[in-house]
C-alpha cells in the first residue's frame, strides 16, 4: 500500500489555462463541468456512491450490532438495554466455550497447513515443466468453486456409511474398522481443517508464486556457487524476500478462517452434540435459528478483538513498509 | 540452473506435484462420478466384494434430469447469475470512481478514507449478518434479490476500489496532464483517457467480484426464504435434503452444475483472475 494521496494531481493545477475547448463541453451542461473542475468537489462526487453504500451496509449494521448485543432483542420482539448480560451469559455457556476454543484451534492449524503446503506447491510450480499453465490453472479450482458445493463433495467422501476414504484405507489395509470422520467431535474438527486447507491452499500457492517470480534467479545462482544447498537457499534467499507477501497472505487467511461459517455449516453443522461449532456458526444458531438476536450478535462480536488485533498489525506493518 | 540427478527430480518434483494434483482434483472427480452413478450403485456397502467405487458401469443422467425437472434448480441458477452480475456492475462502478479519486485527487481526509475502505475490506460478513438481517427487514427487502444486490457490494466495493486504485497508480499522470492541456475537463480526462487504459484492471476486478458473489453463502442463507428465490449454494444446501435424507446423486449433480459457470468464467480469464487475486493482497 502506498499513500492513498500519492497521485497528487496538484501539479496539474497551474495548467488550467483557458484554451478553446473543441468538443469538451459536448454533452454536459457547462455549469456541471466547471463545478467538477474543483478537485475536492469531484472527489466528493466520485466517492459518494461507495461511501454511502458502505456506510449504510457496514457502518450502520456495525453500530446496530453493538446495540443488539447490549439488548435482549429477539425476532418480533423489540428489546431493551440489558448491559453486558449477553456477553457474560455466553462466556459461561459451555457450548460457547467449545466454539471459542475450536475457532482458535481451527484457525491455527488450518493456517499452518495452508502456509506450509501452499509454499511447497508454489516452489514446485515455480519450476519449468511441460503443462505448467494447465497445472497451475487447475490447482486454483478449489478456490474458485463455491465453498458450500465443494464441501458437500467432502461431506459425501466422509459419509458414515459410504465413505470412499474409509474404503480406500480399508482396502490398503490401513484400518480394519471405519473411521468416525464426522460422527466424532475431534475427528470432525480435523476433517474441517483438512477441507479448509484443501480450499485455501491454492490461494497461498498462487500469491506466493507471484512473489517467487519476482525473485531474481541470479541470487540463487550466486548462493549455489557459494555452496548453499536447496534447503539453505530457501531459508537464506527465498524466505527473507518472500516474507512481506507471506505476511499479507497470512493475515487475509487468518481473518477468513477465524470468521469461517459455511464450511462448518455444511460439513458438521456444529455437531455431533455441538462439539464442532465455530463462533460464526454458533452465532447463527443462537441468533438466526433460535431467533435470539441480542445473544447472537454478542457471540459474533467476540470475534472483534482478534480481528481488530490482526487488522491493526497489518496496518502497522504496511505503514512501516511505506516509511522504508 | 542446476543439473540434478534423475531420481532426485522424481523424488523432489514429480511425485510431490502429482500428489498435489490428485489431492486437489479428486473431490471434483468424485462429484462427477457420484452425479452420473445410478442409485443402486451409490448405496452399496463399503465392504461389498465387487464394489468398484472409482468408476461406474452404468452411467446415467437421471440425477441431472431430476434436478432440472423436479426442483427449482433452474431458478436458482438464474437468480445467482442475475444477482452476481448486477452486484458486480454496481461494485465496479463505485470502485472505479472511488479508486480514481483515492489514487489521483487531492482532498482532505484522503488518507483516512483510504484506510477505512481498506479496513472495511477486512470486515468479514459473519460479523455483521445478524444486524444486517434486521436492517434488511426494516427496509422490507427480505426475500428479494435486492437484499443481496445491495449487501454484496459491502465486500466487493472495498476490493474493487483497492485493486483499481493500485492499477491507476501505475498509469503515468502525464497522460491526463496532456489531455487537460488539450482542453479536456478533469472528468473528461478520467472517463476518456484513464478508464480505457484501465480496462485490464477493470476486467480483473470484475471477474474476481463475479466469482465472489457467485460463491457467497451466509447473506443469501439468512436473507432469502422462498425456495424459488434462492441462489445455487443456498438452494443446494437447504432444498435438496428432504427431511434427513440426502439424495447424493442429485446433490452432486447440483454441486457440479453450480460450479461450472464460475469455472468457465475462470478458465477464459485465468490470467486476469490471477492478477486480481495477487493484486487483492498487494494493493
Amino acid at each position: 500500500m502506498e499513500k492513498p494521496i500519492a497521485g497528487g494531481s496538484g501539479s496539474a493545477a497551474p495548467l488550467e489555462v483557458v484554451l478553446p475547448r473543441p468538443g469538451a463541453q459536448r454533452a454536459q451542461p457547462a455549469a456541471i463541468t466547471r463545478w467538477l473542475e474543483n478537485e475536492k468537489l469531484l472527489a466528493a462526487v466520485l466517492l459518494a456512491p461507495a461511501v454511502i453504500l458502505l456506510g449504510l451496509f457496514i457502518a450502520y449494521p456495525f453500530v446496530m450490532g453493538v446495540w443488539l448485543s447490549l439488548s435482549n432483542t429477539s425476532v418480533g420482539n423489540v428489546g431493551e438495554f440489558v448491559g453486558v448480560r449477553n456477553f457474560v451469559k455466553a462466556w459461561h455457556d459451555s457450548i460457547f466455550q467449545t466454539a471459542f476454543r475450536n475457532t482458535f484451534f481451527y484457525t491455527f492449524w488450518a493456517t499452518v497447513f495452508k502456509l506450509g503446503l501452499g509454499m511447497w506447491l508454489a516452489l514446485l510450480l515455480n519450476r519449468n515443466f511441460r503443462g505448467k499453465r494447465i497445472v497451475r490453472a487447475s490447482m486454483l479450482l478449489p478456490f474458485i468453486v463455491p465453498t458450500v458445493l465443494s464441501t458437500f463433495a467432502w461431506r459425501w467422501m466422509f459419509d458414515p456409511t459410504f465413505s470412499v476414504l474409509n474404503w480406500l484405507l480399508y482396502r490398503t489395509g490401513a484400518i480394519t474398522t471405519k473411521l468416525p470422520f464426522l460422527s466424532d467431535g475431534v475427528y470432525g474438527m480435523w476433517c474441517a481443517i483438512v477441507v479448509n486447507t484443501w480450499r485455501g491452499m491454492p490461494f497461498f500457492a498462487i500469491t506466493l508464486l507471484a512473489g517467487l517470480q519476482t525473485i531474481n534467479p541470479d541470487l540463487h545462482e550466486a548462493a549455489s556457487l557459494d555452496g548453499a544447498n536447496g534447503w539453505q537457499r530457501f531459508w537464506r534467499v527465498t524466505w527473507p524476500l518472500l516474507k512481506p507477501v507471506t505476511l499479507v497472505v497470512v493475515v487475509f487467511s487468518v481473518i477468513q478462517t477465524f470468521s469461517d461459517f459455511q464450511l462448518i455449516y455444511v460439513l458438521t453443522n456444529g455437531g455431533p452434540a455441538n462439539s464442532t461449532h465455530l463462533l460464526a456458526t454458533y452465532a447463527y444458531q443462537v441468533g438466526v435459528a433460535t431467533g435470539l438476536l441480542g445473544e447472537g450478535a454478542a457471540i459474533s462480536l467476540f470475534m472483534l478483538p482478534v480481528l481488530f488485533i490482526v487488522v491493526w498489525l497489518q496496518l502497522r506493518y504496511l505503514r512501516r513498509l511505506e516509511g522504508a | 540452473m542446476l543439473i540434478e540427478r534423475r531420481w532426485k527430480k522424481w523424488v523432489y518434483f514429480y511425485i510431490p506435484l502429482t500428489l498435489f494434483v490428485i489431492g486437489t482434483l479428486f473431490p471434483f472427480y468424485w462429484m462427477l462420478i457420484t452425479a452420473i452413478r445410478p442409485d443402486s450403485e451409490l448405496y452399496r456397502s463399503w465392504r461389498a466384494v465387487n464394489n468398484a467405487p472409482f468408476w461406474t458401469l452404468a452411467p446415467t443422467l437421471e440425477h441431472f434430469r431430476d434436478l432440472m425437472e423436479k426442483t427449482t434448480f433452474p431458478h436458482w441458477l438464474w437468480n445467482t447469475f442475475f444477482i452476481a452480475v448486477v452486484s458486480t456492475i454496481i461494485s465496479l462502478t463505485c470502485g472505479l470512481l472511488a479508486g480514481y479519486a483515492l489514487a489521483r485527487l487531492r482532498f482532505p481526509m484522503a488518507g483516512t478514507l483510504g484506510t477505512s475502505i481498506f479496513v472495511t475490506y477486512l470486515v468479514p460478513p459473519t460479523l455483521l449478518f445478524i444486524p444486517l438481517a434486521n436492517i434488511i427487514r426494516t427496509f422490507q427487502l427480505g426475500d428479494t434479490p435486492w437484499a443481496l444486490i445491495l449487501t454484496y457490494p459491502t465486500f466487493l466495493i472495498p476490493f474493487c476500489t483497492w485493486l483499481l486504485m493500485g492499477y491507476f497508480k501505475t498509469i503515468p499522470k502525464e497522460l491526463e496532464e496532456c489531455a487537460r492541456i488539450d482542453g479536456a475537463t478533469r472528468f473528461g480526462a478520467m472517463t476518456r483517457i484513464i478508464f480505457p487504459i484501465a480496462v485490464p484492471g477493470i476486467l480483473s476486478a470484475g471477474i474476481f467480484a463475479f466469482t465472489l458473489s457467485w460463491n457467497e453463502f451466509i447473506y443469501a442463507l439468512v436473507f432469502l426464504s422462498s425456495p424459488e428465490k434462492k441462489t445455487v449454494p443456498v438452494g443446494v444446501v437447504s432444498e435438496l435434503i428432504r427431511g434427513d435424507i440426502y439424495f447424493w446423486g442429485q446433490l452432486m449433480a447440483g454441486a457440479l452444475l453450480g460450479s461450472i459457470p464460475v469455472a468457465l468464467v475462470y478458465s477464459f480469464f485465468v490470467e486476469y483472475y490471477v492478477t486480481g487475486l495477487t493484486g487483492s493482497v498487494k494493493g
